[in-house]
């Protein structure tokens, strides 16, 4: 048995942590981060330990995991390909389909090149860490997802943060990088914590002016955002000003799975010098057919991403109305952030939904900006209209409950 | 522009973030000493970077961990 109280035990760092989560369990609440979903029963429905809930805290935000078609791909390809591939994509591990969903991603974003991780983590991770070097500067906003703060860590570039979408913040930054520098200004679309989005029109026509490649990270909004679904930066009419797009098969294309597009020219060099992308092995192939015609469907889908549009619009009202505290004024993505007085108030307001039958995201420090405890409801296209007004209910009756309204 | 020049600017700026009124010597460590959090450090960054018209990367601010260091560094990176 390991004696707990010896010196130099390498968990003391942790200790802190630990007392927080006994605090909060102490108090009674039920594990905000050991929830068990022992069925799901559609995108949006699903019983939660041991209670039917309506899920409104998934990325599934356009509803794919249970298309007919994706999952008939899916099938297929397990059946003629096998479960997994047991190799890297460098070697033995690229099959026709991890082909294949590269050229639906070139499609999706009218873009010449592709390039599929094994997560969207990775990524960002890959992309990051081999761009970015030794004597290069990265310049990046302080809200940025741990991926890219991990990526920046695993680089040897010198990373410079600024404030959260703070466009005069930025670029005095950008002003004193030592003439010569390399530099990466690295952005999200959407902010996934708040579910706000950034100026990119501005800011990127900012860091272009002083020289700097961009990368922008459009996980949480590909598929709803802008006229073809390719994001903030399509929606804002810069998109081709972007170097480096990243993204995720985890959100709305409803499988697991991450990638860079680019038009670079240079761009498949990355294949042999990216190291999260050579030394892991790749995709099952049932997960890039899944990918590749989720992400075909995904083109076509105006009259989902409307809904899905409405959905936020509907829920924003409706929870502002009611008394809420919201992270935007107004909806700007499918994340809609409900800001909770302190972790307890929140564990205790996540329980009394959770009772209500209603999954939201509890999110605490450190993943949030500002030290906020938050509840952020990411909504779905396959959520239907009843399906909101039940949830502004539950959201009306569970912040009575809690004194939170 | 001289180490105690640098020094006076700098104690200048801390003041707003220093709630407790803590007595600040070179040996004060802004973790320990000032419980400084990730927030706060980088309002107080940001303020310098401004002040002096330089960048600080995250990489030097690992470096940094004592008031002292802090304005040494600042002297440093003016050139």
């Amino acid at each position: 048995m390991t004696d707990t109280t010896a010196k130099g035990d390498l968990f003391d760092k942790f200790q802190p942590i630990i007392d927080l989560r006994a605090g909060l369990l102490a108090s009674g609440v039920e594990d905000p981060f050991g929830l068990v979903m022992e069925k799901v029963l559609s995108p949006t429905t699903a019983i939660c330990n041991g209670r039917e809930t309506i899920l409104l805290g998934t990325y599934n935000y356009m509803g794919m995991t249970f298309d007919p078609d994706v999952i008939d791909a899916g099938k297929q390809a397990l059946d003629d390909f096998g479960a997994g591939t047991t190799g890297s994509r460098v070697l033995n591990g690229t099959y026709a389909g991890h082909k294949a969903v590269e050229e639906a991603l070139c499609e999706f974003y009218a873009m010449d090149h592709a390039m599929v991780f094994s997560t969207g983590y990775q990524a960002n991770l890959g992309i990051i860490s081999t761009i970015a070097g030794k004597g290069d500067y990265i310049v990046l906003d302080i809200d940025s997802h741990a991926s890219i703060w991990d990526g920046c860590k695993m680089g040897d570039a010198e990373v410079v943060p600024f404030k959260h979408n703070d466009i005069e913040a930025m670029e005095k930054r950008l002003k004193r990088i030592p003439e010569g520098a390399g530099k990466l200004v690295i952005l999200e679309g959407v902010y996934s914590m708040m579910g706000d989005i950034a100026p990119l029109k501005e800011m990127i026509a900012v860091a272009k002016a002083h020289g700097a490649m961009v990368l922008v990270d459009e996980a949480h909004s590909m598929g709803f955002i802008g006229p073809n679904g390719r994001g903030v930066a399509e929606d804002q009419g810069v998109l081709d000003d972007v170097d480096f797009v990243i993204g995720t098969f985890s959100k709305s294309v409803g499988t697991v799975g991450g990638f860079c597009v680019s038009n670079h020219p240079k761009f498949e060099i990355m294949r042999l010098v990216c190291r999260p992308y050579v030394f892991t092995a790749s995709l099952p192939p049932s997960v890039v057919a899944t990918a590749a015609t989720s992400i075909r469907k995904l083109m076509h889908a105006g009259n989902k991403r409307a809904h899905l549009w409405e959905n936020s619009r509907t829920l924003h009202a409706g929870l502002k109305e009611r008394g809420f505290q919201l992270g935007t004024d107004s909806p700007q993505s499918a994340i809609i952030s409900v800001i909770m007085p302190d972790l307890e108030r929140g564990a205790a307001m996540w329980e009394a939904l959770l009772k209500e039958g209603l999954y939201v995201n509890l999110a605490r420090p450190p993943a949030t900006p500002a030290n906020m405890t938050l509840l952020r409801c990411s909504l779905c296209a396959e959520h239907s209209a009843e399906q909101v007004q039940t949830i502004i209910g539950m959201f009306e009756r569970a912040g009575k409950a809690t004194g939170i309204i | 522009m001289d180490r105690a020049a640098t020094a006076e600017r700098i104690g200048a700026l801390i003041a707003p973030f220093n709630k407790k009124g803590v007595a600040i010597t070179d040996a004060s460590t802004f973790s320990g000493d000032l419980e400084f959090d990730s927030l706060t450090v980088m309002d107080f960054v940001a303020a310098i970077e401004d002040e002096f018209d330089i960048i600080i990367s995250m990489n030097q601010q690992a470096e940094i961990e004592t008031y002292g260091q802090l304005v040494d560094a600042v002297v440093k990176l003016q050139g």
